[in-house]
């Protein structure tokens, strides 16, 4: 389903893929990762914590 | 060639009351415009109920040359009717703050770039929050959302407009824009957690208009909403302006998509008067940014008459082709800022989207909510993932994700808190926006009312008749061609002397 897929980057068929570049891209997902995380941290204490209600709740009139 | 022309944004935010979920919405837009002109003053906003001059209004008119019988009309198509239960105002920084529908709506005064279009529209969020400050004085906590949709069927919208010369046949302007709309949304989308207009499917799509979008071209903008809409109001010499309104954009909080929304579409729009469009055509643009939405892998293709598949990537690609060939040899500073975020945008998201976090709004709020699937194991039908989704554009600097996103330095901040705390007060410089917002600043309480083309005074109240001041020209009225002015006159009547007699 949309979205669902994994948000991997796709090489191109055309591409050489070297060998020695992947470790430096998995460093690179790592600390990508990390960042998010500390974001995560960082935010999970303003989320709203009854999350079903919250949605429930955020209802609008359709505008322009 | 160059990005500059007349610009300006509109953004009807998401309103609540929390633990009053039947509180009507109407009433808490009001409370919210009425909460900013009251509480700031004359010489930041007109009263409210004053505010607006109806006379130029002409909502019904189509750009393909016809009127519209008004009783055959959707009574919701009617803005120009002026109802005391919903305020209106017009500001110092030249903007319009409004109750449309059911929603409190910012429009920002007419700027000529579009890093000036990030400036004022961040200032409308400003204004929000100085309105829900106000209301909380008054213990009346309400919350604003710089969002589209609600989830449940509603979307609300955020409209750009660009001002281009009559003579540029309208059929082949929408002919130019429709397949670079279908793709734009992966250069500025916000980002949706639900497919369908109610969320039918759990997923994440790249745009927030994109599954309320029902036709290719068309006048309505609350139903059927069209890719490219032919009302027709220029706000400005008919015969020589029209402005395209569009509202096929979501609301974003990156300034470099703003920037890229207002910027991108400006270049384009100089390709189409120029007679230079790519000629892209096609075969269903409705399901095709429907499509391109649904897939945030990118690799989503759209049939075109001639049988060739692009992605969006693909398109923009020609577009941006085309542009780099009109450019000329002369390019503004605008323009080029525009065009590197462009290029530098796009080749990231053919790579690795991952490197826009912070730029583009979609892969940003993306990348927050794999976060937490990954962390948490949460699937996308979780509300928890919707809940995110929604707080995500609270604007609320404590509550608001991409707020708090911002304040952390995790969004590349195109202008600084300073730029957009004077831009809440002060109009641009470069159009009439200044003459209107600094005679509500020079003359709060002799400015009875005013639109985009017109200010009306009343000079001394009760003693003259009201004088309108009629601006048809967006470029005349700035700050270098009537500062001087301003800056001379000692009162109304005496700027009002110095009008009439400078009248050719």
């Amino acid at each position: 389903m949309a979205g669902q897929e994994q948000k991997r980057p796709q090489r191109r068929e055309d591409e050489d893929t070297p060998a020695p570049e992947a470790p430096a891209v998995q460093q690179q997902d790592t600390e990508r990762s990390a960042e998010v995380d500390d974001l995560l941290d960082e935010i999970d204490g303003v989320l709203e914590t009854n999350a079903e209600e919250f949605v429930h709740g955020f209802v609008q009139k359709g505008g322009q | 060639m160059t990005v500059r022309r007349v610009i300006g944004t509109e953004t009807e935010y998401g309103v609540t009351r929390p633990g009053d979920p039947r509180a009507n919405p109407v009433g808490l837009s009001g409370l919210v415009v009425r909460a900013y002109a009251t509480g700031e003053g004359p010489t930041r906003a007109l009263p409210t109920g004053s505010g607006w001059d109806y006379a130029d209004e002409t909502p019904l008119r189509d750009a393909r040359g016809f009127e519209m019988a008004r009783a055959l009309a959707d009574l919701s198509q009617l803005t120009d009717v002026d109802d005391p239960t919903t305020a209106n105002s017009v500001l110092s920084n030249g903007a319009r703050l409004y109750v449309d529908h059911a929603h409190p709506e910012y429009s920002s005064p007419e700027v000529l770039s579009p890093r000036d279009a990030v400036t004022w529209d961040r200032a409308g969020d400003e204004v929000m929050l100085r309105a829900l400050a106000h209301l909380a004085e008054q213990g009346d906590q309400l919350r604003l959302y710089k969002n589209n949709v609600d989830g449940k069927g509603a979307s609300y919208g955020t409209h750009e407009n660009y001002l281009v010369p009559r003579e540029v046949p309208f059929l082949s302007i929408a002919a130019g824009l429709v397949p670079f709309f279908v793709a734009r949304q992966v250069l500025v989308g916000a980002g949706r957690v639900g497919l369908g207009q109610f969320s039918e499917q759990p997923g994440f799509q790249i745009s927030q208009r994109a599954d309320y979008i029902e036709t290719d071209i068309g006048l309505e903008t609350t139903l059927k909403r069209p890719i490219v809409n032919t009302r027709d109001e220029p706000h400005a010499t008919g015969a020589k302006y029209r402005r395209l309104h569009i509202i096929v954009g979501d609301a974003t909080l990156c300034d470099v998509g703003t920037l890229l929304r207002l910027g991108t579409t400006s270049l384009v729009l100089g390709l189409i008067e120029a007679g230079r469009s790519p000629g892209l055509e096609l075969a269903d643009p409705v399901a095709a940014i429907r499509a391109i939405s649904h897939d945030p892998t990118l690799r989503a293709t759209v049939d075109l008459v001639d049988g060739r598949q692009l992605t969006a990537l693909e398109i923009l690609a020609v577009y941006r082709e085309a542009i780099q060939d009109h450019l000329g040899p002369a390019v503004d500073a605008d323009t080029r800022e525009v065009l590197e975020h462009w290029d530098s945008v796009a080749a990231d998201l053919a790579t690795d989207p991952s490197r826009c976090v912070g730029r583009v709004d979609w892969v940003t709020k993306q990348a927050l909510l794999e976060g937490y699937r990954r962390r948490d194991g949460m699937e996308w039908g979780d509300p928890r993932l919707t809940a995110i989704d929604i707080q995500w554009s609270d604007l609320d600097p404590s509550r608001g994700l991409a707020a708090r996103m911002r304040a952390s330095g995790r969004l590349v901040s195109l202008v600084t808190p300073e730029e957009v705390a004077e831009a809440v007060i002060r109009p641009p410089q470069e159009t009439r926006a200044w003459f209107r917002g600094e005679c509500i600043s020079r003359f709060a309480g002799s400015v009875r009312a005013a639109s985009w083309d017109s200010v009306v005074f009343e000079p001394a109240r009760g003693t003259k008749g009201l004088r309108r001041v009629q601006m048809p020209e967006p470029l005349k009225g700035s700050m270098e061609d009537i500062g001087p002015l301003l800056e001379s006159v000692t009162d109304v009547d005496d700027l009002l002397g110095h009008l009439v007699a400078g009248e050719d």
